[in-house]
């Protein structure tokens, strides 16, 4: 029945789901152009035609990654190096795929492609919406991670192209994505019933990141979080129920 | 490098990401059941992670040196209030950034 009336006006529910997701993203849009662009302007400034940053963005579409990406094409080759240092820095993507195993759950190449563009912006998106009742969930999560991915691909490729004319000042604009993360840390806040994993993740990574430094803080801080969490399983349980 | 070198980093970067990314499906998938411990994790993981969102989004900032983080703090001060105030994600995220832009173009400068 639920099927039937589906088919029936995939378009409709498309387009809802779209109109649903697509305030969500606007923060996104804005800081992804921006990034997007930095990154582009970085990429012909390191000697990089425009091919690169716009070939990069869609596939790899993991924004710090692809600033790093920048130094490990401009070094020697090493393609093992290259891998397992992309390993690290993209790690916490594990955790993301954890936490959407029940989320993500459709079938096919849409569920496939939720996974591809599972970068920072749209799993917290697709985590922490309210997404209404008569809304197709999983063309929301589409549109949320498509949104995303075109946005960073046009800031990219904008930058590429554009960025060697142009000057302006827009010192400050990547605060975007510092207030989108805290508004989503305190979405987060106001659903959940215990406030410990907030708390653990915000105060263990600020620790980690004050003994280890920026570059090295990020794996650091997902084993103690990972070992806290695992230690505290028969407490944070009991309080589940 | 050459162009082909070049090819091939991106295509192991490109790998090591999608691996990140895909193998907690592929370990777990849909039609068989997800161990406890990880259906534990999957509940419990989330919003620490989202803390730590915040604490690498603020990575490059030095609280002992050059501003010390103040137009950090004010800024962020100001996205909880407008947030806890009016809960309007856009107008918070909104409201923050022009303030950090115009501390670190003017005052901070």
């Amino acid at each position: 029945m639920e099927q039937k009336k589906l088919r029936e006006n995939r378009r409709g529910v498309r387009k809802k789901a779209f109109l649903a997701a697509w305030p969500y993203t606007i923060p996104i849009m804005t800081g992804f152009l921006f990034l997007g662009f930095t990154y582009g302007v970085y990429m012909r400034a390191s000697g990089f035609s425009v091919w690169y940053p716009m070939i990069m963005s869609v596939t790899i579409f993991a924004g710090s990654m692809e600033f790093v990406a920048v130094n490990m094409l401009l070094g020697a080759f090493h393609p093992l190096q290259a891998f397992l240092m992309t390993l690290m820095i993209n790690a916490r993507h594990l955790f993301y795929g954890i936490s959407m195993l029940d989320r993500y759950n459709g079938k096919g190449i849409k569920k496939w492609y939720l996974v591809f563009g599972m970068c920072d912006e749209s799993f917290s998106v697709n985590y922490t919406a309210s997404i209404p009742e008569d809304v197709d969930r999983e063309w929301f999560q589409f549109f949320v991670t498509f949104l995303n991915h075109c946005y960073w691909f046009a800031g990219a490729t904008l930058g590429g192209v554009f960025g060697p004319m142009i000057h302006f000042d827009l010192k400050g604009l990547d605060f975007v994505m510092t207030a989108m993360f805290v508004v989503i840390f305190m979405d987060q806040w106001r659903k959940e019933s215990s406030h410990v994993s907030s708390v653990l993740g915000l105060g263990l990574s600020f620790l980690c990141l004050l003994i280890f430094g920026s570059e090295n803080f990020i794996i650091p801080s997902m084993a103690v979080i990972l070992g806290v969490l695992t230690l505290l399983r028969g407490t944070l349980e009991k309080e589940e129920v | 490098m050459t162009t082909i070198q070049r090819i091939l980093t991106i295509a192991v970067i490109v790998l090591g990401t999608m691996l990140t990314r895909f193998l907690p499906f592929l370990v777990f998938p849909k039609d068989k059941p997800v161990p406890g411990y990880i259906q534990y994790l999957g509940k419990v993981l989330a919003p620490a992670v989202f803390g730590l969102l915040v604490v690498y989004s603020l990575k490059g900032v030095s609280l002992f040196s050059g501003n010390h983080a103040i137009p950090e703090i004010i800024s962020i001060g100001l996205v909880v209030l407008l947030h806890l105030w009016k809960r309007q994600m856009l107008v918070s995220i909104a409201g923050g950034t022009i303030c950090y832009m115009l501390l670190v173009q003017t005052v901070f400068s």
